[in-house]
């Protein structure tokens, strides 16, 4: 037993879920942010990114020293490969909050506008897709992961659904234009965030079950693994 | 040109001690196929098996069938037959200690009764050179002991031995254990091209030797093959959770 290697998963793994606390809190306050108009979540957006920034940079090198110093193979370097790249998807979900929290800021400065469409029910949607791709992530469980890979063609929906309806927004009154344009940004910006999830998802897959899954290259047959481990 | 080999249900046992159960698979011609496996799991038996080395040892007895190209090894051939077709490398450099660096390089086609001068001198340095060393040796071939070479010429000198007398098997039984990182890396890029004329089967305790060199992996247990498959397979997404354990160092 490699104790010492051993140490050091366990520490990577527990900085990962570190991080991934920080962005998940980070797009959970932007999207209540928006809902309430609130600037004090956004500033705390602002602020907490450096936290992000700086453990994208901590967990990298862990991960390389780990690599370079105890040459991992077959699980443990699947799992140190996912979380590089899982690392890099949260970084890139802290800076979607940030723009989130930027676009906020730029709407609490204009008018309040009605817009007819159900952000806080996209929002909470992303929120879950991050939610639940970490916890596949610390039950390295693959269903888990399988279950926010379908959530993904949810929020795509939602999102073009919400470009449709604000485009005509901006057609019929063009006085909130400023307003729908925040709100198509926030959902392209959402939209992204599902996106990242969904790159967890495939990575937790690909560390757990030795399968690359992404771009629906072996979905189908990750899908049918997923139906023969649950029975 | 290298062949391939073939192992069905090969056993193998130390007086009544059993070594090896029933180990069937294929090692492809021009491909290195390494062997790996804690200590005593049988990697060394096998080798030895593959080219009648393991009857030497008293008390110890083989079944099986072993298909080397179109050589049946356990059924109508004479174990230096054998030998002649398969060369083998082992753990320690182990050159004649009295003979030059030509006459350890000659011996085995002299002993075969191969005495033409001319024939002899090609032969032995075509040996060398595909060993990797004859640019080293050149302008002492015949000053210089096999034993005043450094470990790393040593062993590489042991190739070209065991490559003078044209095997189209080479078998290696953890060459690299007593090298350094540099002697090391040089056995492991010769490996690479002897590929292109001779299929390899290397014993290594070092896993990442194993990844290095070889296409196909086999990773034996208390005397029997869990898993075979190619290298890439056995060290990302092995099929067999005792594979795994091994090769992330959970045990052995």
């Amino acid at each position: 037993m490699r104790t010492r290697f051993q140490q050091g998963l366990d520490d990577l793994r527990a900085r990962l879920l570190h991080m991934g606390g920080l962005a998940e809190q980070a797009v959970d306050r932007a999207c209540q942010a928006y809902i309430d108009r609130d600037l004090v979540r956004c500033q705390l957006v602002l602020e907490g990114e450096s936290q992000i920034n700086v453990a994208e940079r901590e967990i990298d090198e862990q991960a390389f020293d780990l690599l370079a110093l105890q040459q991992p193979a077959a699980v443990d370097l699947r799992f140190i490969l996912a979380v590089t790249k899982i690392n890099s998807d949260l970084e890139r979900v802290g800076d979607q909050a940030v723009n989130i929290a930027e676009r906020v800021m730029d709407m609490v400065e204009l008018p309040k506008a009605e817009l007819p469409i159900d952000m806080a029910r996209m929002a909470a949607a992303v929120s879950a897709m991050v939610r639940r791709s970490l916890e596949s992530f610390i039950e390295g469980k693959a269903e888990l992961a399988q279950a926010v890979l379908e959530m993904d063609n949810v929020v795509d929906r939602m999102k073009d659904e919400a470009f449709i309806t604000l485009v005509k927004t901006m057609n019929d009154h063009p006085d909130v234009t400023r307003q729908a344009l925040d709100a198509l940004l926030i959902a392209r910006n959402l939209e992204r965030v599902a996106d990242h999830a969904t790159n967890i998802a495939e990575d937790v897959i690909f560390w757990v079950r030795g399968a690359d899954v992404r771009h629906n290259v072996g979905h189908e047959a990750s899908v049918h693994q997923a139906v023969t481990d649950t029975h | 040109m290298g062949v391939g080999i073939k192992v069905n249900k090969l056993n193998a046992w130390f007086g009544k001690t059993q070594a090896l159960y029933d180990i069937s698979m294929e090692a492809p011609a021009n491909h290195a196929t390494a062997v790996i496996g804690p200590s005593g799991c049988g990697k060394s038996t096998f080798v030895r098996c593959l080219n009648r080395m393991h009857e030497t040892v008293p008390d110890a007895k083989a079944t099986g069938k072993v298909q080397i190209g179109d050589i049946d090894v356990y059924n109508g051939s004479s174990a230096v037959q054998i030998r002649r077709r398969i060369g083998m490398v082992f753990q320690k450099p182990n050159p004649f200690p009295t003979m030059s660096i030509y006459d350890n390089v000659a011996a085995g086609l002299k002993l075969n009764g191969f005495h033409n001068r001319r024939r002899l001198d090609e032969i032995v340095e075509r040996s060398l050179q595909v060993a990797a060393l004859w640019d080293e040796v050149k302008d002492s071939l015949r000053k210089k002991s096999g034993a005043s070479l450094s470990g790393g010429q040593q062993q590489r000198l042991c190739i070209a031995r065991a490559l003078a007398v044209q095997p189209e098997v080479l078998l290696m039984d953890e060459p690299c254990s007593a090298l350094d990182p540099i002697s090391t890396g040089k056995i492991e890029e010769l490996i690479f091209q002897l590929k292109e004329n001779f299929t390899i089967v290397i014993v290594t305790h070092n896993m990442q030797q194993a990844s290095r060199v070889a296409e196909f992996t086999g990773f034996f247990l208390l005397g029997k093959l869990i898993e075979f498959d190619k290298t890439e397979k056995i060290f990302t997404t092995p099929s067999d959770k005792r594979t795994e354990d091994y090769v992330t160092g959970r045990f052995g």
